[in-house]
C-alpha cells in the first residue's frame, strides 16, 4: 500500500451533515475533522447531541440519507475518497477495512442465527471460504476474544450469551475480515463496570496485536483516560478540542472540557459540591449564535456571541476552538 | 435554594435533543399536550382532511335528512316502480315505487347510527374488561382472557346469523327492536378485539415508572386506572375504533343483505342492496347508488383511522 | 453530606429481607420450577440525616431492594422497621400515612412522569391523594414552591413533560417525591440516565435538599464515583446479599472484601497519569445465576482467594479486617486508590 507510518488510515475532513426534521433543519455536524493512524486510539468524546455517533455512522455509510444529508466535506481511507466512491466500493470497504461495533450487541446481532453462522457468513461471502473452514475460523476468533468453550458456543444464539460475552462475540465478528480500522461506538456503556474493564482490556490488546486504528466513541471521561492516545472533544456538532490524552487532562484548553472535568465526581476523592455546568445542551435546530457553548460558558464575553471560533492549532500538537485558547495553555 | 442560573437558562433554553432524534419539539409559550400536538399534526394531513370532510357531510345527512329530501322514504307509488332516474327523483324508484334517493338519505342515518352504537358498545365492554385484565393480571386476567377467547373463536358472520335468527321472531317488526338486536349482536362478537388491544396497552402502562411512582404515593387502584392508565391506553383503542366503525357499517350491510340483519320497515343501505338484488338486470342503479354510499362511507372511516394512527404514532415525533 | 441535626439514631432498620421471584413454566397450567433469589437476606440500618449508598452490578438485587422498601413488591420474608414499627404490617390508613414518610425517585426521566399530565398535576398529585397535607386552596402555591425549590421556573406549572429536558424531568420527579415532606427518599439510579454535564446539577440539588429538609437517602447506583460523592456510608451488594458495609472512607480507601476490591479496581479514573500506578484486579467468568447461586460464599466462583471453606460455609457479614462488616472468610483490607 505504500502508506508511511505517519499517514492517517482514516481521515474525516470538514464534514457537514444536516437532518431534516419536522421542526426544522438540524445541523448535526458543523465542520468535523479528525484522523486516526495505525496503532493509534482516538477517543471521540461528547454527550448526547454532540454528533459523535453521527460522524461514525457517516464514515461507515450507514446514516439514513433522508432525513440526513451530507452538505460538505470528505472522508478518506488510506487517501481514497469515500463519499464520492461507488456504493459497491463502500460496501467492500465496510467490514473488510473499516469495521464498527455498537453499544447494544443484542440489537446489533441477528437473533435468529447462531453466532458461528453470523461470523462465518462474512467469511463465506467475502472470502469464499467453505462452511467448515468458516466455522473453524469463527471458533478461532471467539477464542481470541476470550469466550470460553468456543467450540461449543459457536453454535449458540446471541440471547444465550451474557452481556459481556455478547460484546465479545460482536468484536469477534468485526475482526473476521481483518480490518485496519475499528470504530467502537459506546461499546461498554451498557455493561457492568467489571465487565467494562475486561472489554476495554480486550480492545486494547487486539489493537496492539493487529496494529489497528481504533476510534472509541464515548462520553465516559474515565474510560478515555485509560485507553486513549488522543482525544477529540465534540460539542454541538463541532470538535472543540483535540489533544494528546496526557495534555488534555493535565491542561484542558477549552472551557467545555475544563468544565466537564471539574463536574464529574471522582472515585478517589470526596468533595462537597460538584462544579456543575449551568444550562442545557443545545437544541440542534436552534444552535446559539457564535460559539455554541457561550450560554453555558463561565468565561464568555460579548464577542463569543458573535464569533464562532474555528479550531486553532496550539503549541504542542493540539488545537482548541475557543477565543481564549491561548490564554488557557499553560507552558 | 434555587439555582438562578439554571432557572434563567431553563427559561430561555429549549429542551435537550436526544442523540437519535435531532430536533426536539420546541417549547412554545403555550403548553402543548400530546393531544394538541396530535391535532396539529392531523390538520396537516390530506388523508385526514378528505376523510373528515366526507364524514362531516355524512353526519349532516344523517342528522338532518330533511335538508336533502322532502319525500317520505317509506311511501311507495307502484306506478313508478323501477322508473329510471329523473329530475323529480334523481336516483329513480325502487321495486315498490319508493324514491331511492330519499331511502338512501334516510338509510345513511340508520347505517351510521348502527355503526356508531355498535362501536361504542364494543369499546365500552372490551375496553373495561381489557383495563381490568391488564391492571390486575394474575387470575383475573386469565379468567377474562379465556372468556374473551371463547367469543374470539366464533366466526363473525356465522355467530351473527345464529344470534339474529334466534331472536328474529322475538323482535318482530318493531324498528327499534330490529336495530337494537343487530347492534348488540355485532358488539357481542366484536368486543374481544378491543379487549385484547386495551389489555396489551394496560399491561405496558402498568409497568411504566409513573404508575409505580403513583402507587408509591399511595394512589388507589381506581385512581391508577382512571388517571394514569386509561389516558395512556386510549390511543390504540381509538385508532382501532375509527377503523372498526367503517367495518361495522359494512358488516351491518352484509347482514342486512343476507336478510337476517335490518329489514323492513327499517331502511339502511344494506337493506336497499338486498332489495335491489331481484331487479339487478332491469334497474342496476338500485344497487349502484346505495352501494356507492356504502363504499364511500366505509372508506372515509378507514382513511380517518389511518390518519389518526399515523398522527398518534410516537415514532413520528 | 450528613446533616448536623439530631443524634444519629436509626430511622430505618432492615432485617434479613428476602425477596424471591418464582420462575414459572408451562402453557395453560404453570409450575414453579425455581426462584430468582433477587434479595436473599439483607440487613442494614439507615440513620437520620445520612445517605446510605448501595452499589452493585446488574443482578445484585439493588433495584428489587428499592421496590420492596417502597412496598411496591411484597417481601418473601424479613422485616423493615421505620421508627421501630414494621412497615409490612401496616394497612389502610396506617399504610397511607407511611407512604408520606418514605418516597422514591426513579431512574428514567422519560418514563417516570405521566406524559398526559401537566407538571402541576404531577407534582400536585401527592396532595390529591393525601388531602390532609394541604387544603385545596393552598395546593397551587405549594406546587409552585416545589418547582422553585428544585430549580425550575414556577410558571412552568402548566407544561407537559415532553416539553422538558431529561435533567429537568428528573427535577420534577424529585419535586414530586418531596411534596409530602418525607423523612426518607430512596433514589434508584437518579442520575444514570442523564448526560454527564447534567448529572452534577442534579447531584448538587439532591445534596442541597438533604441539608435543607433534613432528608435521609438510600442512594442506589452502579456508578461508584457518583455514590461516593453523596454517601456517608456504603453497602456493597452481590447476588442478593450485602458483602461489605462501612463508611465511604472505609469502603473506598480500605475495602476488605475481594469483590469490593475488584469493583473499585475496575472503575476507570479520569486521570491518565494514574494508568500505570493502579493495582488492577480483573475478575474472570460471569455472574452466576440468581436462581442457583453457589453454595457457601456466592462470590467464590470468581474469587482469587477461594478455598474449600468458602464452598462449605457462608461467611457472615461481621466486623473483620478494617473495622467494618465484611462477608468474607479471608477479608483483608487493601489500599487500592493512589493517594
Amino acid at each position: 500500500m505504500g502508506l508511511s507510518t505517519n499517514e492517517p488510515l482514516l481521515e474525516v475532513d470538514d464534514l457537514y451533515v444536516e437532518f431534516h426534521t419536522r421542526d426544522g433543519v438540524a445541523t448535526v455536524l458543523n465542520g468535523v475533522s479528525y484522523s486516526v493512524g495505525a496503532g493509534e486510539t482516538l477517543a471521540v468524546l461528547g454527550e448526547s447531541g454532540s454528533g459523535k455517533s453521527v460522524t461514525a455512522n457517516t464514515v461507515m455509510g450507514i446514516l439514513p440519507m433522508p432525513p440526513g444529508r451530507i452538505t460538505k466535506g470528505a472522508i478518506r481511507y488510506r487517501g481514497e475518497e469515500l463519499l464520492t466512491a461507488a456504493d459497491e466500493r463502500r460496501r467492500e470497504l465496510r467490514g473488510e477495512n473499516i469495521a464498527m461495533i455498537f453499544q447494544d450487541a443484542l440489537s446489533a446481532l441477528n437473533p435468529v442465527y447462531t453466532i458461528g453462522f453470523q461470523i462465518g457468513e462474512q467469511l463465506r461471502t467475502r472470502r469464499g471460504m467453505s462452511k467448515k473452514d468458516a466455522e473453524k475460523r469463527a471458533v478461532e476468533l471467539l477464542d481470541q476474544v476470550g469466550i470460553p468453550g468456543a467450540k461449543q458456543r459457536v453454535r449458540s444464539h446471541p440471547h444465550e450469551f451474557s452481556g459481556g460475552m455478547r460484546q465479545r462475540a460482536m468484536i469477534a465478528m468485526s475482526l473476521a475480515l481483518d480490518p485496519d480500522v475499528l470504530i467502537a461506538d459506546e461499546p461498554t456503556t451498557a455493561l457492568d463496570v467489571t465487565v467494562q474493564a475486561q472489554i476495554m482490556d480486550l480492545l486494547k490488546d487486539i489493537q496492539v496485536e493487529r496494529n489497528m486504528g481504533l476510534i472509541l466513541i464515548t462520553h465516559d471521561l474515565g474510560v478515555v483516560a485509560e485507553v486513549a492516545d488522543r482525544i477529540a472533544v465534540m460539542y454541538a456538532g463541532r470538535i472543540v478540542e483535540n489533544a494528546d490524552v496526557h495534555a488534555l487532562y493535565a491542561n484542558p484548553c477549552h472551557p467545555y472540557t475544563r468544565a466537564l472535568l471539574e463536574s464529574i465526581p471522582r472515585l478517589d476523592s470526596k468533595g462537597t459540591q460538584l462544579r456543575a455546568i449551568k444550562g442545557l445542551p443545545p437544541n440542534l435546530t436552534n444552535i446559539p449564535s457564535g460559539c455554541p457553548f457561550h450560554p453555558r460558558c463561565p468565561m464568555a464575553v460579548d464577542r463569543c456571541r458573535a464569533v464562532d471560533p474555528p479550531l486553532e492549532a496550539l503549541p504542542g500538537g493540539r488545537s482548541s476552538a475557543c477565543l481564549f485558547a491561548e490564554e488557557l495553555v499553560r507552558p | 435554594m434555587t439555582d438562578p442560573q439554571a432557572v434563567a437558562t431553563a427559561n430561555a433554553a429549549t429542551p435537550l435533543v436526544d442523540a437519535g432524534a435531532p430536533g426536539a419539539p420546541t417549547t412554545l409559550d403555550k403548553p402543548r399536550s400530546l393531544a394538541s400536538d396530535a391535532w396539529h399534526d392531523l390538520r396537516r394531513r390530506p388523508l385526514f382532511i378528505v376523510s373528515a370532510v366526507l364524514i362531516t357531510a355524512l353526519l349532516v345527512i344523517a342528522a338532518f335528512p330533511q335538508l336533502f329530501t322532502s319525500v317520505d322514504p317509506s311511501v311507495g307509488d307502484l306506478s313508478k316502480a323501477r322508473d329510471a332516474p329523473s329530475p323529480d327523483a334523481i336516483f329513480g324508484y325502487d321495486a315498490l315505487g319508493r324514491d331511492v334517493f330519499a331511502r338512501a338519505i334516510y338509510g345513511a342515518r340508520v347505517s351510521i347510527v348502527v355503526g356508531v352504537l355498535a362501536t361504542a358498545l364494543t369499546i365500552l365492554i372490551g375496553g373495561s374488561l381489557g383495563l381490568v385484565a391488564g391492571f390486575y393480571g394474575g387470575r383475573a386476567d386469565s379468567v377474562l382472557s379465556r372468556f374473551a377467547d371463547i367469543f374470539f373463536g366464533l366466526p363473525f358472520v356465522l355467530g351473527a346469523i345464529v344470534i339474529l335468527s334466534t331472536f328474529r321472531d322475538v323482535v318482530g317488526g318493531d324498528p327499534v327492536g330490529i336495530t337494537s338486536i343487530v347492534i348488540v349482536s355485532m358488539a357481542a362478537l366484536g368486543w374481544p378485539v378491543t379487549m385484547r388491544i386495551m389489555r396489551s396497552a394496560a399491561i405496558a402502562a402498568r409497568n411504566q415508572d409513573y404508575v409505580r411512582a403513583a402507587r408509591g404515593l399511595g394512589a388507589s387502584p381506581m385512581r391508577l386506572i382512571v388517571r394514569h392508565m386509561l389516558p395512556n391506553c386510549a390511543a390504540p383503542v381509538l385508532v382501532y375504533a375509527t377503523i372498526a366503525l367503517g367495518a361495522y357499517i359494512g358488516a351491518e350491510a352484509t347482514l342486512s343483505y343476507l336478510g337476517i340483519g335490518l329489514r323492513d320497515p327499517v331502511v339502511s343501505w344494506g337493506v336497499m342492496i338486498s332489495e335491489a338484488q331481484t331487479s339487478l338486470r332491469v334497474a342496476p342503479t338500485l344497487l349502484v347508488f346505495p352501494g356507492a354510499f356504502l363504499v364511500v362511507t366505509v372508506l372515509a372511516f378507514v382513511m380517518l383511522g389511518d390518519a389518526v394512527r399515523d398522527a398518534f404514532d410516537p415514532k413520528g415525533r | 453530606m450528613s446533616t448536623p441535626l439530631t443524634e444519629n439514631e436509626p430511622i430505618l432498620e432492615v432485617e434479613n429481607l428476602v425477596k424471591h421471584f418464582p420462575v414459572r413454566v408451562g402453557v395453560a397450567i404453570k409450575r414453579t420450577v425455581g426462584h430468582v433469589r433477587a434479595v436473599d437476606g439483607v440487613s442494614f440500618t439507615l440513620n437520620k440525616g445520612e445517605t446510605l449508598g448501595v452499589v452493585g452490578e446488574s443482578g445484585c438485587g439493588k433495584s428489587t431492594l428499592a421496590q420492596v422498601l417502597m412496598r411496591l413488591e411484597p417481601p418473601t420474608s424479613g422485616a423493615v422497621r421505620f421508627h421501630g414499627e414494621d412497615i409490612f404490617t401496616k394497612r389502610g390508613k396506617d399504610l397511607k400515612a407511611l407512604r408520606r414518610q418514605i418516597q422514591i425517585v426513579l431512574q428514567d426521566p422519560y418514563t417516570s412522569l405521566n406524559p398526559r399530565m401537566t407538571v402541576g398535576d404531577i407534582i400536585g398529585e401527592p396532595f390529591e391523594i393525601h388531602p390532609e397535607v394541604a387544603p385545596k386552596g393552598a395546593r397551587r402555591r405549594k406546587v409552585q414552591d416545589l418547582l422553585d425549590v428544585v430549580g425550575l421556573n414556577p410558571d412552568f406549572i402548566n407544561r407537559y413533560p415532553h416539553q422538558f429536558s431529561g435533567g429537568q424531568r428528573q427535577r420534577i420527579g424529585i419535586a414530586r417525591a418531596l411534596a409530602l415532606r418525607p423523612e426518607v427518599i430512596i433514589c434508584d439510579e437518579p442520575v444514570s440516565a442523564l448526560d454527564v454535564s447534567i448529572q452534577a446539577q442534579v447531584m448538587n440539588l439532591l445534596g442541597d435538599l438533604q441539608r435543607d429538609f433534613g432528608l435521609s437517602y438510600i442512594f442506589i447506583a452502579h456508578d461508584l464515583s457518583v455514590v461516593r460523592h453523596l454517601s456517608d456510608r456504603v453497602a456493597v451488594m452481590y447476588l442478593g446479599k450485602v458483602v461489605e458495609i462501612g463508611t465511604e472512607d472505609e469502603i473506598y480507601t480500605r475495602p476488605s472484601h475481594p469483590y469490593t476490591q475488584a469493583l473499585l479496581s475496575a472503575v476507570p479514573v479520569p486521570d491518565p497519569a494514574v494508568r500505570l500506578g493502579r493495582k488492577r484486579i480483573r475478575l474472570t467468568g460471569d455472574v452466576p445465576s440468581p436462581v442457583n447461586p453457589p453454595s457457601g460464599c456466592r462470590f467464590r466462583t470468581r474469587c482469587w482467594k477461594a478455598t474449600d471453606l468458602c464452598a462449605d460455609e457462608e461467611p457472615a457479614l461481621e466486623v473483620r479486617s478494617g473495622g467494618h462488616p465484611s462477608a468474607c472468610h479471608h477479608a483483608e483490607e487493601q489500599y487500592l486508590l493512589p493517594t
